[in-house]
Parts: structure tokens; C-alpha cells; sequence
């Protein structure tokens, strides 16, 4: 992936056969051989389709909205509206007949409104309006899936790059802690941090994100340290190294100049895929309430409205506060692994047979 | 072979011990007056004492928070977990190594039964997708299976209640059994039918979301063997594509299936937090999702080494699998 410079159009015009091979024949470089190969597969462009639709909705959305509305994110709507509320009940009366008693009652409703021309899809039980809370969900699902994958790449090349390099008891003491870390239970253990994080005190509500960022990326880096150093224990081997090595570089520099762009490709490819995994588990922390805190929207918080545990009204009567929430997750993680697989097909073309 | 293996087992009790360490790292994140918290209603109702609290706090490593105080507890902890005493759950007022095998059985039968489910569904589907690369068949599955892998459990739990429990009536909502049905203590059947009944809505929704990925696993292992040069030489023969594909092919994509499928038997005893806790079944999972959610250390830190073994065990056992299932393997 390197070398990116293959295409040699004005090479050997004085002669006439190259030029007619060069007619014949055109030289692609190996980075639009790829995009070539990417945008070949109907999978990956719907997959890019659904992430820029999302990008769009979570990043532009909230302007057109507030530009033309004014909503905010946690800006309180009541609008009243008349429920009623029907109760009915059998009983048998003196005449020994069976009589259906009703008894209709009338109560104004503030919150709860149901989808409207103001409000697309309606406001939720604390009154916000749910299109704009969808987007601002969207905006932290996605900033956090991003730092975190960016997080863990970074530590993840660094401990792989280290441990594939150096090898011997480098390698086995980084690799035995990448298994530990590998091992430890992930949703119970993120739980348990969550948990301990929203009950210390002295840490504000708007940091916890961070912490939460943090936790994430602890128990995910090593796959990626995993991959670098299978990679660089492959490359290492190859001439270009022993090349670099009759050049007289520091190791550092053989390993992050060297060998890790080398890896790119794998990396590209698995944190692609990873960012559908970090949306998951941060949409399920918010859905136990233990992600991005309260007033803040989050797609796995807005889904927990229909949580039967917390009676059955939303999840029965209310699709429109919860089910655009689980599509939009659905629509992201989805789009993520199309393109993540478009990706591996199109970087490694062993595999597309 | 036997060298390799108490290798192998010998690394697997390593992994742990780093393991245990950095769960009991973890669990000394919480501030100690956490504890007195959670603990406040058990010492008011008198079923623990203060010396209890200042026990629980020394051996979770809140009380000293020093190097050498750590290093200590840490030991004690060690100790007594290795000897299998776990400590004792505050939440559920019995031993933690109890409470795990009170509930484990409920759990496992659910995973055992959609791991079965989604084995049955996804081979054969990963088997003909490989076959039909890029037709039709191939690209609907694929599609399918992926969006079952993106679906969060909670929000599948949700639209299938939505639909079949509350729309349809088709199934309960949640529990795992009615309380409105009043059962002959001698009606074992009907006991067992109703429990079924409540069951099937879970077990449906960790088999959606398990398909996919068994699915992809066969399909990716059979297109690798489809390439390779002995089945042109089936197909060359002239025998039939059922025989080159179930036959010639299927047995070696057996290989990496079964070392991967076996690794998984061990974590159907995990339980499944989220969905057992949307339908409000009492496994283990929902069991420990309410203990952490409450503060239980004890048991926060029992069922958190319970799942570490669990995965330490399905790793070694694929290991030790992928060596017994394919002959070519050599051991050094």
C-alpha cells in the first residue's frame, strides 16, 4: 500500500511497442485498485449509503432543526391533549341480570404527544422532542465509537508493534496480558465500572462520558494488538526489513516507519468492524442506565422507555418513542460491517475468488 | 501430546491468575463507602454486623488502601477463592458458590437449547450460501445474518413483545411462569408446558442473534475449502455436487467448526444478562445484572471469576479440540 505512485503513463513513449502496451494495458495504483474493488460490491455502497445517511442525520440534523424549529436537546415541550381512560367492569344486579359497567374518565396529558407536524415523531415521556433526541444520540454514539477505536488502535500498536518486533520475553509478557485483558468478561465487567464510576461523587455527570470512552477502550485494545503483532511477526521476516536494517535505523523507527504501515490494511479493516461493536456496548450501558448520563440523549436510553419491567404502556402504545431508536442502531452497526467486509474483500483479493 | 497439553493448562491457570488480579484491581475502583452503603439496610435489619462490613471492606482491599494492605487482601481473597468459598452475597443472603449453582441450570438450558437451534440453522445455510457465492440465496442470508448480529438484545426482546406477547397474545410477556394460573401441586406437565411456554421468546431472540455469526464462520471455512485443488479433482471425476459438497468438502470445514463450537460450550453456563433481565427469567445472568446493579461485591467478583474460567476453559478446550479433530496437526 505504500507505493501508490505505479501509474507511469509517459514512460517509453519513444517506443512503439511499450506505447501500444500502454494502450492496451492501464497501470492502476494499488490504492484506487481498492476503491475499485470496494465500490464493485453492492454491499459495501450500501453500507457507505447508510453511515453517511447517519453522519448526515446526526451531525447536520440538529442545525436544520434547530434553524428551523429552535429544538434543542433537552428543551421540554407540553403539549396538552385530552386522554381518556376507559375502565370497565361486569357485575350482576338484583334482577339477576349481568350488567357492563363503563367508567370513562378524562385527563390532560402533557407529555407523551403523539407524532405531529411540529414534531415528526412526537415528544417522549419528559417531554423532548424524540427526532431531535434521535440525533444528538446519534452524535454521541458515534463520537464515542470513533475515540474509542482510535483509542485502542493507538495502544494497540503500540503493545502488538513492541511485542511482534522484540518477540522472545517482550513478547511474552505483552502477549500474556493482552490474553488476561482478552479474557476478562466484557458487558459484566464494563457494568461493574460504570457502576463505580456513577457512584464516586467527586466525578461530575458530563465527565462520566469520558470514564466511559476509557473503560471501552480498556477492554477492546487488545484485538487490534493482537493483529499487529501476528502481522509484524510475518513482516519482519521479509527483505525490505533486512534492507532496513543495513540502513542503521533505531528499532523504533523500523517498527513505526516500517513495519506498522505495513499493517494498515488488517487495521483498517477491524476497526471498521469494531465501531459497530463499541455502538453496541455503549447503547446497551445506556440501555441499564449506566452510559451517557440522563438528560443527554442516547439511543440505548431511548429504548429502555419500553422496558416492560417499567410497565407496559410505552412498549405497547408508544412504538414511535423507542423502535426509531433500535433501527437507527441496526442501520449504523450494519453499515459499519459492510463496509468493513467491502474492505477486506477489496484489500485482500486472495479472498474474493 | 501430553507435554502440549499441561502446556497448554499450565498458560490457561496463568491467564487467570492475571485475571483474578485484575478483577480485584477493578473492584477496588469503587470508593469504600460504597460499601456502606449497600450494606446499610443488611446491618439495620440486623442479618449482618459491622464486624461483617469490616470483613467484606478488609477483603476487598477497601479498608487499606496501601501497597502492602492491597498485596495482602489480594492474598486472603486469593486464598479463599482457590479453597472455593467465594464469599457470601449480601443481596441474596447465601454463599455466592450457592447462589451460581441455584440459578446456573436455567441459563444454561436456554443457551443450551438456542445453541442448538442456531447450530441447526446457520450450517446449512452457511453450506448453500458458500455454494451459491454471490447469488441470490448467498446475499439474502448474508444480509439476514448480519442484521441479526447488529440487532442490540434489548431492542429484538422489545419488538418481539411488541408483536407476539402484546399484539398477537401469542406468548407471555415475561417470568417464567404464569402468576394468574393456579397449578395442582401434582401437574407436573402442565408446570413444565407453561414454563416452555415462557421460555420461548427468549430462546428465540439469543438464537437470531447467534445465527449470524455461526453462519458467516461456515460460510467463510467452506468457500476456503471450495477452492482448494482436491475438490477440482472431486468434481473432475465426475462425481455428483451433493457427494463433492457434503462429503469432500463439508468434512473439512468440520475442522475449524467443531474446534470453534466446542470453545463455546463452556460460556452457555454464563447466562445472558440482558435478555434473561428483559424478560425477567431467573438466571444467573439476571441474578448478577441485579447484584451489580445493587453493589453486591461478593457476588460481583464470584460471577465475574466464574465467567473468566468459563472463558479460559472454552479457549483451552478449542485448543486441545483443533488438535484431536484434524490429524495434521503437529504438537511442539
Amino acid at each position: 500500500m505504500q507505493n501508490d505512485n505505479i501509474e507511469k503513463h509517459d514512460m517509453g513513449m519513444n517506443n512503439e511497442a511499450e506505447s501500444s502496451i500502454e494502450e492496451n494495458f492501464r497501470v492502476i495504483s494499488p490504492g484506487r485498485m481498492v476503491a475499485k474493488r470496494f465500490f464493485k460490491s453492492k454491499l459495501s455502497v450500501a453500507g457507505l449509503l447508510m453511515i453517511i445517511f447517519v453522519f448526515l442525520f446526526s451531525f447536520i440534523g440538529p442545525v436544520i432543526v434547530n434553524h428551523t424549529w429552535g429544538y434543542q436537546e433537552t428543551q421540554v415541550f407540553k403539549i396538552e391533549r385530552i386522554s381518556d381512560m376507559v375502565s370497565t367492569a361486569d357485575f350482576i344486579a338484583a334482577d339477576g341480570r349481568t350488567y357492563t359497567y363503563y367508567d370513562k374518565s378524562q385527563t390532560v396529558v402533557v407529555f407523551k404527544a403523539p407524532p405531529s407536524s411540529e414534531h415528526w415523531l412526537g415528544t417522549d415521556t419528559s417531554g423532548f422532542d424524540i427526532l431531535t433526541r434521535l440525533m444528538y444520540g446519534g452524535r454521541i454514539s458515534l463520537a464515542i465509537s470513533f475515540i474509542v477505536i482510535i483509542l485502542e488502535t493507538i495502544i494497540g500498536i503500540i503493545f502488538g508493534g513492541l511485542a511482534g518486533y522484540f518477540g522472545k520475553w517482550v513478547d511474552q509478557l505483552i502477549m500474556r496480558v493482552v490474553d488476561t485483558f482478552a479474557c476478562l468478561p466484557s458487558i459484566p465487567i464494563l457494568l461493574v465500572l460504570s457502576a463505580a464510576i456513577s457512584s464516586i461523587e467527586s466525578i461530575p455527570a458530563e465527565h462520566r462520558i469520558y470514564y466511559l470512552m476509557a473503560s471501552l477502550t480498556l477492554m477492546g485494545w487488545t484485538g487490534v494488538a493482537r493483529i499487529v503483532r501476528g502481522q509484524i511477526l510475518m513482516l519482519r521476516e521479509q527483505e525490505y526489513m533486512m534492507a532496513a536494517e543495513t540502513t542503521g535505523i533505531s528499532p523504533l523507527n523500523k517498527i513505526f516507519r516500517h513495519l506498522v504501515p505495513n499493517t494498515m490494511p488488517q487495521l483498517i479493516v477491524s476497526a471498521t468492524l469494531g465501531l459497530g461493536g463499541v455502538i453496541l456496548y455503549e447503547s446497551t450501558l445506556s440501555y441499564l442506565g449506566l452510559g451517557v448520563p440522563f438528560p443527554r440523549a442516547a439511543w440505548g436510553s431511548m429504548i429502555a422507555l419500553a422496558d416492560p419491567s417499567r410497565g407496559q404502556e410505552i412498549l405497547a402504545n408508544y412504538p414511535n418513542m423507542w423502535v426509531p431508536a433500535g433501527i437507527l442502531i441496526v442501520v449504523t452497526v450494519l453499515g459499519f460491517s459492510f463496509i468493513g467486509d467491502g474492505l477486506r474483500d477489496a484489500f485482500d483479493p486472495r479472498m474474493k475468488r | 501430546m501430553w507435554r502440549y497439553v499441561i502446556k497448554r493448562v499450565l498458560l490457561a491457570l496463568l491467564i487467570l491468575l492475571g485475571v483474578s488480579a485484575l478483577i480485584y484491581l477493578l473492584s477496588m475502583l469503587m470508593p469504600a463507602d460504597y460499601i456502606d452503603n449497600q450494606t446499610s439496610a443488611a446491618l439495620a435489619n440486623g442479618s449482618m454486623t459491622q464486624d461483617d462490613v469490616n470483613r467484606l471492606k478488609e477483603l476487598y482491599g477497601l479498608a487499606d488502601k496501601s501497597f502492602g494492605g492491597i498485596i495482602k487482601s489480594y492474598y486472603s481473597w486469593l486464598i479463599s477463592t482457590l479453597s472455593g468459598d467465594l464469599g457470601f452475597s449480601f443481596l441474596y443472603g447465601k454463599p455466592v458458590t450457592e447462589v451460581i449453582s441455584d440459578y446456573v441450570w436455567l441459563s444454561f438450558l436456554i443457551a443450551l437449547i438456542s445453541f442448538v437451534l442456531q447450530t441447526v440453522i446457520a450450517i446449512p445455510m452457511g453450506i448453500k450460501a458458500a455454494v451459491r457465492q454471490y447469488g441470490v440465496y448467498d446475499y439474502t442470508v448474508s444480509v439476514f445474518a448480519m442484521i441479526g448480529t447488529a440487532l442490540p438484545s434489548f431492542f429484538l426482546s422489545a419488538l418481539l413483545m411488541n408483536v407476539l406477547s402484546i399484539k398477537l397474545g401469542l406468548f407471555p410477556l415475561q417470568g417464567l411462569t404464569s402468576a394468574t394460573i393456579v397449578f395442582a401441586k401434582d401437574a407436573h406437565l402442565e408446570i413444565f408446558l407453561d414454563k416452555a411456554w415462557h421460555l420461548v421468546l427468549p430462546i428465540t431472540v439469543l438464537t437470531v442473534l447467534g445465527v449470524g455469526g455461526t453462519m458467516r464462520f461456515t460460510r467463510t471455512n467452506m468457500l476456503e475449502v471450495l477452492n482448494s485443488d482436491y475438490i477440482r479433482t472431486a468434481r473432475a471425476k465426475g462425481l455428483s455436487e451433493n457427494t463433492v459438497v457434503y462429503k469432500h468438502a463439508f468434512r473439512n470445514t468440520m475442522i475449524p467448526l467443531i474446534t470453534s463450537l466446542s470453545g463455546m460450550l463452556p460460556g452457555l453456563f454464563g447466562g445472558a444478562m440482558i435478555t434473561e433481565t428483559v424478560f425477567a427469567i431467573p438466571g444467573i445472568g439476571y441474578m448478577a445484572l441485579r447484584a451489580t446493579q445493587q453493589g453486591d461485591i461478593p457476588f460481583i467478583m464470584g460471577y465475574n471469576m466464574f465467567l473468566a474460567i468459563l472463558t479460559v476453559s472454552g479457549m483451552l478446550i478449542s485448543d486441545l479440540m483443533y488438535m484431536v479433530v484434524d490429524p495434521r496437526v503437529k504438537l511442539s
